[in-house]
């Protein structure tokens, strides 16, 4: 049996087995997020300073768009699907996924749908110029040409999406080792349980939306359209009954990543398992019911209002939770601050500055104040970039070494950590100030009020991406020869992953493991 | 690319300079602004208050999760020799963890509940302004008063370019403020041509989406004299970060005064339809219009942006019958970004412009629209 990986390009273009395809998803995202932080800084290089510099407010809005549309659905959630193509089936003491050759054709039209997507970029009329929201009419009867390119690629990686996302619910269903109880998964694996779920829940709501996008625009119907009948605040509800859980898509498996490291480097059991199981599942049926927080000033009835208002601030009880129970699980513990575990800990700390701001939001009144300003980009980068890219980043250092069989260099580790702490703090902190002074988000240009604020963000993005630089090298250097790890890799951690050989055999657990 | 490093390089040097030499700016613009204004309506007063609120409860929770995390960071490390403590359960903790939050959320939610009912409570109003958000200005019409205007940006692209230094207000200066009485209830009803805007003014705490096919409606009592400025608050396209809001709140008798101008002014530009121009003229009046209204899409040159906007230059409507040339204008293209000027620009105004786009560029068709064309075109003649 023991046959290892085929030879040449065609290993990785036929390849149905979970640790290829888990490698390739985390290279394409790990390009996708170099892609998306170009974008980025491009904005921030034109905000640098008040004046319209560099480019032109249209391409300004390109820019915007496609920042957004890569980070999330080329950066963030190919990432997540990764780190679950690769630990899902070692954490549960699978030999593979449940639908290996699935796994194949999910991975290999994305990069089909970034293209598609990327090419819009050389149109005649530009790129998708209606920010990642892409709120009608604005993305349909005035939308640029391309728009119908944008639409095909949402569409292949909806389905990329829900193609995971089942494979990852029959993986976790039906393939654990016997003994393997739904209660005695580790998070990790429980939190993607339920993300798989809100997939298959919201990208076809996401695919009606850009379908209905579709007629509008080529086939003469007007669901959007005022003046033939339609509703343009119709979209803005549908986007965000998949925009909504969509965000949760983007935290939960982040949830589950660091529940892994911190018992690890605090040598302490997780604290408050079945609540940590209960809460993450809590905040996913909610999530269904707080769409219109995004809404507070479309106009809708008080009632709707209010109810969403309440929805909100409830949902932020449960994520307390997850946070109280990770500090507790630090406290009294015997804890090392490897680079994982510093990402970890950053994470703890900056995504809950992200949730109060996110509580400060749900306040309705209020949020007419925050609502489309830099305090709104400030708060979803706080629990973007230090929640999803930190924790995906804590994942890659901890398990790299049993991915690759080699240790990284800590050193370098815990420089990238504090260059992308640091410039990420910089970056958005003072994000918070200029959306309170007033500053309204996707604007190429300002009054010199929000000056400072503005050169000092630019100033910490730039920081940011030399941080990044730093990670990719370090990823390549350890693979390359870095020197060689323990089967155990660190002391004494939980979990399966940690029993198979490092690097882990391009086959695991053929034969069930024993689950105690 | 190589550009924007250079430049980034260049800024980065220049950065140190500017924060020295930032002396300058601080006497004429408000810098390291970093709070919510509180306003000048009793809403946008609670809203502060809330928003208080809220922050100061984020940071005493902060204080305490984040101590325990410090402490622990600090007392409880490997390195210090500590032993790991075994326990991993507390259903009572779980529940006052569970239950404190709950407990703060409920003492907020009150208080916001209310403020919020209160701004939906737009009856009994004294002043009703129609505003709708056009690409790229707001139209003001204040209802039964006959008023009706449309309000843009005047900074010069001089500015915007850096060509020319940059004036206190810019961006956020318009040609015909809205002007508001204070201490009566105003009711902002808000809607759309276009796309989807959002009338914005922080110190009125008012920020309504303009949604093309609704109205949505607010209100103020403004409680102090003075010019207050916003923005628009929702992507609107190309130049949504240049449409500002603003407004002059003034006293009774100085906004009746405001409105008995308006209508004067209103009258003097209906009688100047029934008199012919010259071409001179209107080409001279048709080129300033343009820049103001049509160069955001159809660029200064006429040459458009390919694939959104035509180019005017050579356009087969410039170049044909100049009737059809007077409908495009008046009624705008359905369904496209080609609005209908008809009510936004006054007969004089749409006559110069035609007149201009047919011989500017080497257009060179040398024919003129009278402004009497242009109304009867309107009555459908
Ligand atoms: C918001 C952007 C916008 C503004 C402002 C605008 N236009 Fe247009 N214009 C368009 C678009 C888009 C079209 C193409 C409509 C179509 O698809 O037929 C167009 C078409 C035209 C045409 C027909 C050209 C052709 O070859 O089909 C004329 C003439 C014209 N505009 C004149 C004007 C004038 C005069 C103004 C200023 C008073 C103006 N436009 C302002 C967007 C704009
Ligand atoms: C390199 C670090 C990053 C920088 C400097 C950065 C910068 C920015 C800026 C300045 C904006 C606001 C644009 C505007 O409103 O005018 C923005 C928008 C956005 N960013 Fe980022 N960003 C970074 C990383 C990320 C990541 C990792 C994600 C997702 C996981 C992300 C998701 C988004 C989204 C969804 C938007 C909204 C786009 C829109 O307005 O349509 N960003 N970013
Ligand atoms: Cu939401
Ligand atoms: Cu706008």
């Amino acid at each position: 049996m023991a046959h290892g990986p085929a030879k040449g390009l065609t290993r990785w273009l036929y390849t149905t087995n979970h640790k290829d395809i888990g490698s390739m998803y985390l290279w394409f995202s790990f390009a996708m997020f170099f892609l998306g932080g170009i974008f980025a800084l491009v904005i921030r290089a034109e905000l640098f300073q008040p004046g319209l510099q560099i480019v032109e407010p249209n391409f300004f809005n390109q820019m915007t768009t496609m920042h957004g549309l890569v980070m999330v659905f080329g950066a963030v959630m190919p990432a997540f699907v990764g780190l679950a193509n690769w630990m899902v089936p070692l954490m549960i003491g699978a030999p593979d996924m449940a639908l290996p050759r699935m796994n194949n054709w999910s991975f290999w039209i994305l990069p089909f749908a970034f293209a598609m997507l990327s090419s819009t970029l050389f149109m005649t009329g530009g790129a998708p110029n209606f920010g990642w929201t892409f709120y009608a009419p604005l993305s349909t009867t005035y939308a640029p040409p391309s728009v119908t390119f944008f639409i095909f690629a949402i569409h292949i990686m909806g389905a990329s999406s829900i193609m995971g996302a089942i494979n990852i619910i029959a993986t976790i269903l039906n393939m654990r080792a016997p003994g393997m109880t739904l209660m005695k998964m580790p998070m990790f694996v429980w939190t993607w349980l339920i993300t798989a779920f809100l997939l298959i829940a919201v990208m076809p709501v996401l695919a009606g939306a850009v379908t209905m996008m579709l007629m509008d625009i080529h086939f003469g119907t007007s669901f959007f359209d005022a003046a033939g009948g339609g509703d343009p605040v119709l979209f803005q509800h549908v986007f965000w009954f998949f925009g909504h859980p969509e965000v949760y898509i983007m935290i939960l498996p982040a949830f589950g990543i660091v529940s892994a490291i911190i018992p690890t480097f605090a040598r302490k059991p997780l604290f408050g398992y079945s609540s940590m199981v209960y809460a993450t599942a809590a905040i996913a049926i909610l999530s269904f019911v707080v769409w219109a927080h995004h809404m507070f000033t479309v106009g809708m009835p008080i009632a709707g209002e209010l109810f969403f208002m309440w929805a909100t601030m409830l949902i932020s009880v449960p994520t307390g939770v997850k946070i109280f129970n990770w500090v507790a699980t630090m406290f009294k513990g015997s804890m090392t601050f490897e680079t994982p575990m510093l990402f970890s800990i950053a994470f703890v700390i900056l995504f809950t500055i992200g949730g109060f701001s996110g509580v400060m939001l749900a306040i309705a009144p209020a949020d007419f104040q925050y609502h489309d300003t830099y305090f709104v980009v400030a708060h979803f980068h706080y629990v973007l970039v230090p929640g999803a890219i930190f924790s995906i980043t804590a994942g890659v250092y901890y398990w790299l070494p049993k991915w690759s069989g080699r240790m990284y260099n800590e050193t370098m580790g815990k420089v990238h950590f504090w260059l992308a702490f640091i410039g990420l703090n910089v970056t958005f902190f003072p994000m918070h100030f200029s959306g309170l002074a007033g500053m309204p988000r996707r604007i190429p240009d300002y009054n010199m009020m929000f000056a400072d604020w503005n050169m000092i963000s630019s100033v910490g993005a730039v920081l940011f991406g030399a941080a990044q630089l730093v990670f990719l090298y370090n990823v390549i250097s350890t693979i390359l020869s870095g020197k060689k790890a323990t089967d155990e890799v660190w002391d004494n951690p939980e979990g399966l992953e940690w029993t198979v050989p490092s690097p882990a055999p391009y086959h695991t657990f053929t034969e069930p493991p024993a689950i105690k | 690319m190589l550009k924007t490093a250079r430049r980034l390089c260049a800024w980065m040097l220049g950065f140190t300079c500017l924060l020295a030499a930032g002396g300058a700016l601080a006497e004429e613009v408000e810098r390291w602004k970093f709070n919510m204004t509180p306003g000048v309506t009793p809403i946008s007063q609670n809203v502060y208050s809330l928003h208080m609120q809220i922050f100061w409860w984020c940071v005493a929770i902060g204080v305490v999760v984040f101590g325990i995390m410090f402490v622990s960071m600090f007392l409880h490390r490997k390195s210090r020799g500590v032993k790991p403590a075994n326990f991993h359960e507390s259903t009572l903790l779980e529940l006052l963890w569970t239950a404190i939050p709950f407990a703060i959320l409920i003492m907020m939610g009150i208080p916001a509940s209310k403020t919020l009912i209160d701004l939906y409570d737009t009856e009994k109003s004294e002043v009703d302004v129609l505003i709708t958000g056009y690409q790229w200005s707001w139209k003001y019409e204040i209802l039964g008063e006959d008023v009706s205007f449309f309000s843009k940006l005047t900074t010069p692209t001089d500015q915007i370019e850096g060509h020319a230094s940059k004036g206190v207000n810019y961006l956020l200066e318009v040609d015909e403020p809205l002007v508001l009485p204070v201490n009566k209830k105003i009711r902002f009803l808000v809607t759309a041509n276009d796309v989807i805007h959002s009338w914005w003014v922080p110190a009125f705490a008012v920020k309504r989406d303009a949604i093309p096919g609704f109205i949505n409606d607010a209100w103020a009592v403004i409680t102090e004299p003075g010019i207050y400025r916003g923005q628009c608050a929702e992507l609107c396209g190309k130049d949504h970060g240049f449409m500002p809001v603003v407004v002059e709140a003034k006293s009774e008798a100085d906004y009746q005064a405001w409105l008995a101008e308006k209508k004067a002014a209103a009258a003097a530009i209906a009688e100047l339809t029934e008199k012919p121009f010259t071409f001179d003229e209107l080409y001279a009046k048709g080129e300033e219009v343009y820049s103001r209204s049509c160069a955001a899409c159809h660029l200064a040159g006429g040459q458009g942006v390919p694939g959104v906007f035509p180019a005017l230059k050579d356009s087969p409507v410039a170049l044909g019958d100049i009737n059809h040339h007077i409908d495009v204008v008046v009624n705008g293209v359905a369904g496209t970004a080609m609005q209908a000027f008809g009510e936004q620009l006054s007969e004089v105004d749409i006559a110069a412009v035609v007149t201009y786009e047919r011989t500017a560029w080497d257009n060179n068709m040398g024919d003129l629209a009278q402004p009497i064309d242009i109304y009867n075109h309107k009555q459908g003649k």
